[in-house]
């Protein structure tokens, strides 16, 4: 039996044994898709470096780890994340804590909050607005190729809902801070689905923090619904440890003339995977996806990208940046497909890298699939260093190398960064950028946590 | 304006392809089918050394275990390897001692390619190496290339005349077993060309492969291989042709490149096989494995290939950049059509120091055609300060069409540069209006705009190729080209 | 101030600087001029420490330092601006952030602590007016999207921010109309101190009906081959640079 057969050996099991478990903690139509998810996941397992998307990403030592726990306790320990407060200067926002993925009961299982929006735990949201959650759960989630999408539709059991009905206006962004902290070795799976209905805005700030030196993996998935006319925003900032692993599945299906934003922010973790989806199904529509990733140690970062232009007249805009240090890798993926007929397309992507050291190393793979004429797309992929002119005009100034160096590198970051809606958070990242690459800590000022003190491995 | 257009890149379906001929020539063939005793068999005709014989089985018995690649964007229908005839060869004494013993319907096919045998009818200084199905049939020039000690034949003479060199280079760059195609060639290839230029020696004209599939039901299995000595220079060319058929026919060629030390080789292809009616009936499967070794230091490759025939083409000429500063170089213009598919890119693999590379990739997709661009940017660890360029551009004319683009890069110096660019677009209208206005009819504004657009690599081209292709681009994309 | 002796100096192996000699004083302004390639370009960037060319003889002294052992941005610190014949764009560097950190440099080499926010912005404003700069253009990346006549008045922006004490303008004036030549000169002169000095490097001699120079040079394939008054500009203007070819070539 080869490895990748004993990892998924190892899920059957777990699956098998758990699920009277994972039941009781969820409802009914959450639990209807799991026996057909847990075979989808059986069949195609954990992707390995023979599937294209995953070519670069190493996870099998990941999923090969034992974890001492796959579910929710039973009695959740949300202590600290009552504690834990991530305070943004300047952000007006609905500030909301997750623990392991899970909504701390002291936040209340579901709320409306003052603007029309509803926010809270699926599992609940999936009995109080099982019309809404049934007409979008796992309808998006959808990649034939890729295991852990069905993985987690199988062992899944709660996970964030948010819901802004037809007309509400959004007033302040919902900042979502997503702790993970566990006493023992966790693997995390949670399923959010936000659900924007038409003529709607609705702006998401997640901070991913891992704030135990625990090993973990988390497998996340992500279903959106942006109606029409309807605005999406989602600000990702992943701040883990070396200890943590992340992956991300965000599906994003967006209608006739909407609008999305996807920004993931990856300023440090062991191991980080993100995959975003946008489905343009309705003319008109906007997408823009953008990524910033800084790495060092033996980090690899991990982007995947694709865009479908299934309809005419769609714009979508792709720009991912990557820092790497010391000896991590990095890789970009990025598609874009435009179907027959989508006529009027306007496809652009980016992707621009900076190798710090010889041991650095990148892989990107930016692709283009058209079938239709009247489009203009394009892509760009460059890997090199700080432009050597840039350089000098700086030092010419006045300005020491060193410090012109982490200019240049702030300007070629900051890139990504002054595409974010909120001026709070562009300064909050600008801030958090410069200090992460002086070689500092990436820690918010107001962070209660001492990370020297209380994280040795930090 | 637009249903011109319309019309005109509709009739370009209707293109006819102009070298769909069949020569009525007596040819000797062997039975249908692939085994261990056909690979014997071919070898045996060609009177081949055991070595040569041993080498063609281990292939074959690795080849029985591969399976078809399956990541190029393309649909290939199944292969009946036991339908096709792997050995065929125009009938003719065994040795030629002048062009007056070669069947004179034979130098009129040559003729009519425009491949004319007799080296006084030659005035463009080219020396030609003629291989109808499995064999070569003459090779033009020899003698006076042989003056300075250049050696340019068929790949079945070299075997025999100089079987140290063969032994010492071939599968060298292209291993027998490095892929399906590739594996299935060591097995089973008929002949092909060969070329050694020595230390210092600069070739004084251009050497040329001319290839034409002519037999039915046979697959053709060329290959080539060149080897270029310290300090010399070779610019090379292949072309190839076949006649109109119902039936899809199988060419799976291998050529192989060396340049060592300060040497630097050219190697143009202009490749027309048979592509298929309109309605995606018959044509070539081209499954091409070409790969050169920058071996020393300040040695060159350039490929440069002009792809507008068969139904299918899978083909990536490749570089290797061992030498510290050398210099890889991909040039292509990839024309399909009605239901033709291709991919095809290039892979650059830099080993040695300050090693540069650059790639033009120039797409045009018409009809219910697909075509991609599919390729590779290694910088090796150890390669410091690498340099690539690349430019993928891809054109569609025509809205039922596909152009896709899979660049990959990897560096793993951080010394290394590497930038890549692609766009896709229709042909621009108001490109196609500026011209209208300055009184140029869409038809010919089409065709100015296409040959603008692939001229960059054309401009890579032996001037006599390049008219070639220019006449080629406009007979593939006929009606909308003027 | 500024002594240059018999530099020579080399790129990619190839000398373009074939000995040259030059002395500015404090107060004077110098125009070097000469035709395309004659190796102005170089001179002006040796001077600010650019390490594409390669000194192999001869010495630069600088207020009686080594010049040559200088880093770019000690050279900076200690008083010498060059304006860039193209200016750099740097994509995500705001221009407030490029100054602030510039200056303080520039402050904390004299021992003063950095500039607070208000100062900072009171000097910008102030300086802005003074080059006649759109105050939008500051708040952008630093040259980035600039059309080329507002990248040469942003050099003469920066060069008022950081008050040098020698200015080396490399063709300031090319690709500019006559209006914004006319400002980018008044913000020299207006800049002019008796204290500093000026070497303004050009091909034609427009520039010079507006910054009046002491001392013309002629540069002459990496040498300087006529040294005179304001007048030698106007004669150049005339005769073209054929008339210095002829000149060099009988001698």
């Amino acid at each position: 039996m080869d490895r990748s057969e004993i990892i998924t050996d190892k899920f059957k099991d777990l699956f098998r044994d758990s699920s009277q478990r994972l039941e009781k903690n969820s409802s009914e139509l959450i639990n209807s898709f799991r026996k057909e998810a847990m075979e989808q996941f059986l069949a195609l397992g954990v992707p390995g470096r023979e599937n294209e998307s995953y070519k670069y990403a190493n996870l099998e030592p990941w999923f090969a780890a034992d974890y001492k726990s796959y579910f929710i306790p039973e009695q959740a320990d949300f202590k600290i994340a009552e504690d834990f407060k991530c305070e943004v200067d300047d952000l007006d926002a609905y500030s909301l804590v997750l623990l392991n993925g899970f909504f701390p009961t002291l936040n209340g299982t579901l709320m409306e909050l003052p603007n029309g929006i509803w926010v809270g735990s699926l599992a609940y949201a999936s009995v109080r607005f099982r019309d809404i959650v049934e007409k979008h759960y796992s309808k998006y989630a959808l990649n034939g190729k890729d295991g852990l999408v069905p993985l987690n539709t199988a062992l899944a059991s709660d996970g964030l809902f948010v819901y802004a009905p037809a007309g509400v206006k959004l007033d302040k962004p919902i900042q979502i801070v997503n702790l993970v902290e566990s006493k023992e070795d966790m693997l995390v799976q949670h399923r959010n689905l936000v659900v924007v209905e038409e003529n709607t805005d609705v702006e998401l700030i997640v901070c991913d923090h891992a704030i135990s030196p625990q090993k973990f993996l988390t497998n996340a998935v992500t279903e959106v619904f942006v109606g029409q006319n309807a605005s999406f925003d989602i600000l990702r900032v992943q701040n883990e440890l070396n200890n943590a692993a992340k992956i991300t599945h965000t599906f994003i299906h967006q209608e006739r003339d909407s609008r999305a934003v996807t920004n993931n922010i990856t300023l440090h973790g062991g191991m980080v995977r993100n995959s975003t989806y946008h489905w343009l199904n309705g003319t008109g529509a906007e997408s823009n996806a953008l990524g910033l990733y800084l790495t060092d140690k033996w980090q690899h970062v991990d982007n995947f990208v694709n865009i479908d232009h299934a309809m005419p007249d769609c714009t979508s805009k792709q720009l991912f940046k990557g820092v790497m240090d010391d000896f991590s890798t990095a890789s970009f993926n990025g598609r874009i497909r435009v179907a027959r007929d989508a006529q009027g397309t306007r496809a652009y992507q980016n992707n621009n890298n900076i190798l710090l050291t010889d041991d650095a190393r990148v892989y990107t793979k930016p692709q283009l699939e058209i079938y239709a004429d009247d489009v203009k797309c394009s892509h760009g992929a460059t890997v090199g260093q700080l432009d050597e002119e840039a350089l000098f005009y700086l030092r010419s100034r006045g300005i020491h190398k060193d410090e012109a160096r982490l200019m240049l590198m702030f300007g070629f970051a900051h890139e990504v960064i002054e595409n974010i809606k909120s001026e709070a958070m562009r300064d909050r990242m600008d801030g958090l950028l410069l200090q992460r690459l002086r070689g500092e800590l990436s820690r918010c000022t107001t962070c209660v946590i001492n990370c020297e003190k209380d994280l040795p491995h930090c | 304006m637009e249903n011109d257009q319309d019309k005109i890149i509709s009739d370009a379906t209707s293109g006819e392809y102009k070298y769909g001929f069949y020569t009525d020539i007596e040819i000797e063939t062997i039975p249908k089918g692939l085994s261990e005793d056909v690979v014997r068999l071919i070898s045996s005709k060609k009177n081949e050394p055991e070595w040569m014989l041993e080498y063609r089985l281990k292939a074959f018995r690795k080849w029985q275990k591969m399976k078809m690649p399956e990541w190029a964007h393309l649909k290939i229908p199944e292969i009946n390897y036991q339908d096709i005839i792997f050995y065929a060869a125009p009938k003719q004494k065994p040795h030629l001692e002048s062009l007056d013993e070669v069947d004179p319907e034979l130098i009129e096919t040559f003729n009519k390619l425009g491949i004319p045998l007799n080296e006084q009818k030659i005035f463009t200084g080219v020396a030609v190496d003629a291989v109808m199905d499995s064999v070569s049939v003459k090779t033009t020039f020899k003698e006076t290339l042989a003056d300075r000690g250049i050696i340019f034949c068929s790949f079945s003479e070299a075997v025999q005349e100089h079987p140290d060199l063969i032994k010492k280079y071939m599968g060298k760059v292209v291993p027998s077993t490095d892929n399906y195609f590739a594996a299935l060639n060591s097995a089973v290839f008929s002949d092909g060309s060969f070329c050694y230029i020595p230390k210092g020696v600069r070739c004084p004209m251009e050497l040329s492969t001319y290839f034409r599939i002519n037999a039915a039901n046979t697959g053709q299995f060329e290959r080539t291989l060149i080897i270029a000595d310290e300090e010399s220079y070779v610019s090379y060319l292949e072309g190839c042709t076949a006649p109109q058929r119902d039936e899809n026919q199988l060419h799976a060629a291998i050529v192989e490149i060396i340049a060592e030390k300060r040497a630097e080789v050219k190697y143009s292809t202009v490749q027309n096989w048979y592509p298929g009616d309109k309605n995606g009936v018959g044509g070539i499967y081209n499954f091409v494995t070409k790969r050169g070794i920058c071996k020393g230091e300040y040695s060159k490759i350039s490929w440069t290939q002009v792809e507008t025939g068969s139904a299918i083409t899978w083909k990536y000429p490749s570089c290797i950049l061992k030498g510290d500063n050398s210099v890889g170089e991909f040039y292509s213009v990839a024309v399909t059509n009605n239901y033709q598919q291709a991919d095809t890119g290039s892979k650059m693999i830099h080993i040695g120091k300050n090693t540069k590379s650059t790639i033009i990739s120039k797409g045009i997709s018409a009809g219910k055609s697909q075509n991609s661009y599919r390729g590779l940017v290694k910088v090796h660890k150890n390669a410091s300060h690498a340099r690539n360029f690349s430019q993928c551009d891809s054109l569609l004319l025509g809205d039922r069409c596909g152009a896709h683009t899979f660049p990959y890069i990897e560096v793993n110096n951080q010394t290394g540069i590497v930038e890549h660019e692609a766009t896709t677009s229709k042909i621009g209208e108001d490109q196609i209006f500026y011209c209208n206005q300055r009184g140029i009819s869409t038809e010919n504004a089409i065709g100015l705009i296409v040959n603008g657009y692939a001229k960059e690599v054309f401009n890579k081209l032996p001037m006599e190729f390049a008219v070639e292709a220019q006449k080629l681009l406009e007979i593939s994309l006929e009606g909308s080209v003027g | 101030m500024l002594q240059i002796k018999d530099l020579k100096a080399t790129i990619e192996g190839k000398e373009i600087l074939k000995g040259i000699s030059l002395e500015v004083k404090e107060g004077e302004i110098h125009a070097i001029m000469g035709p395309n390639g004659s190796g102005k370009s170089t001179l002006a960037a040796v001077l600010a420490g650019r390490e594409f060319a390669k000194i192999t003889h001869g010495s630069v002294k600088y207020m009686g330092k080594d010049l040559l052992e200088m880093s770019p941005e000690e050279r900076s610190k200690e008083g010498i601006f060059l304006g860039f014949q193209y200016p750099i764009e740097i994509p995500g560097v705001s221009m407030v952030n490029f100054m602030k950190t510039a200056i303080n440099e520039h402050r904390k080499h004299r021992g003063e602590d950095p500039i607070s926010a208000s100062d900072f912005l009171k000097i910008m404003r102030e300086k802005k007016a003074l080059v006649e700069i759109d105050s939008a253009l500051t708040s952008r990346s630093v040259n980035e999207g600039f059309s080329g006549g507002e990248k040469k008045r942003n050099e003469i922006f920066q060069m008022a921010m950081l008050e040098p004490k020698l200015s080396i303008l490399d063709e300031t004036d090319s690709g500019l109309d006559i209006d914004a030549l006319r400002v980018v000169a008044n913000g020299v002169n207006k800049l002019k101190r008796d204290d500093s000095a000026t070497i303004v490097i050009t091909h034609y001699q427009r520039l010079l009906d507006y910054i009046v120079p002491d001392v013309v040079h002629v540069l002459f394939d990496g040498k300087i081959v006529k040294t005179a008054g304001k007048e030698l500009a106007i004669e150049l203007e005339e005769k073209g640079y054929d008339w210095i070819k002829k000149e060099v070539d009988s001698e």
